[in-house]
């Protein structure tokens, strides 16, 4: 499939997702079944996008449990976005270089 | 007439989101080139969806060379939280404004551009709401095509580091989340719990991972929304 096709689908329905509701919808929406879901729905959708991919996204394992961890350290105490990103990208770098060391 | 002052606040006022995007958009930029999309392709993307995690998964999705169906399927349930936001925002400006001006608007509907729009403490004007919601798209773009330049020249090793970034973007957002209740705190141990499934149980680790993302977020909302259900508020 044309690849500019999959970017315009992707983005026609992202957009049609905020658009529909802003233009068409002026009452809030009543069924508390829905809206208990889309409050749940991002936390649920980037926690099943971080683990376990982040293991896998280094190339060491152990390079992403230690990012993993120091990013969950860090977010409960400050949850700067820029912040936790860059501890945990450091994280992984630093642990790489040293398990490169170890490994030789 | 265009009103210029309610233009530049709005520029001001997104700013440090324009800030974050770009450090955050970097590593989308680098991850999407190591993962075979062209520079063009990612700032393409980038320029067009301005939506964190919807991208991440629809880049996983197109890599894979999944369906257009699964496509539609992934940025349908990972971006519905928009439609709500949409909804509050919608009521936040009011009956006056108008079809146009609410279409433009609902391009630049992100979680923080929202959220600056709905803290505002005079009345929300589509002004306003555009010029922050510019400036954080030039932060988010630019970042990606940074990103991508350089991540197509970088080591491999700091390559590997930056596809990290966005996850702890990710987990910048969920830990305070997590910690408001036990409610969330269930929802995210039952999106874990179902993720570890369909990555390691043999079988299971057969479904795309788009689908995958899908399947966890629907599973996890949808159980949650029934034992906990959230007291009626707007957004």
């Amino acid at each position: 499939m044309n690849i500019y096709l999959l970017i315009a689908i992707m983005a026609l329905t992202t957009y049609l997702i905020r658009a529909i509701p802003l233009t068409l919808l002026k009452k809030p929406i009543k069924s508390q079944f829905i809206n208990s879901f889309l409050h749940y729905v991002p936390v649920a959708c980037l926690t099943a996008m971080t683990f376990p991919a982040i293991l896998y996204a280094t190339d060491n394992i152990i390079s992403g449990v230690l990012g993993l961890l120091v990013g969950i350290l860090i977010a409960c105490f400050n949850n700067n976005l820029v912040l936790v990103a860059i501890s945990s990208c450091l994280t992984v770098f630093l642990s790489e270089q040293v398990i490169g060391l170890l490994i030789g | 007439m265009f009103n210029f002052k309610e233009f530049f606040k709005g520029i001001k006022a997104g700013l440090p989101v324009c800030a974050g995007y770009f450090s955050v958009s970097f590593g989308f930029g680098s991850m999407a080139v190591a993962q075979g999309l062209s520079i063009l392709h990612s700032i393409l993307i980038s320029a067009t969806n301005l939506t964190s995690a919807g991208q991440f998964a629809g880049l996983t999705v197109i890599v894979s060379g999944a369906t257009v169906l699964e496509l539609i399927l992934t940025q349908l349930i990972i971006n519905s939280r928009y439609s709500l936001m949409s909804v509050a925002l919608g009521q936040k400006f009011g009956q006056k404004v108008g079809f146009w001006k609410r279409i433009i608007c609902a391009f630049f509907n992100t979680d923080e551009l929202f959220a600056i729009g709905m803290s505002r403490k005079e009345p929300l004007s589509p002004t306003f709401f555009v010029g922050a919601g510019v400036i954080s798209w030039v932060g988010w773009t630019s970042g990606t095509a940074l990103g991508a330049i350089a991540g197509s020249a970088l080591p491999l090793d700091i390559r590997a580091s930056l596809s990290v970034m966005l996850y702890g973007m990710f987990i910048a957002i969920v830990v305070p989340e997590v910690k408001k209740g036990k409610a969330m705190l269930v929802n995210m141990l039952l999106a874990l719990i179902f993720s570890c499934l369909f990555a390691w149980v043999p079988g299971l680790n057969q479904i795309s991972s788009g689908l995958v993302i899908v399947i966890c977020t629907v599973a996890a909302a949808a159980i949650c929304a029934i034992l906990f259900p959230v007291k009626q508020e707007v957004a």
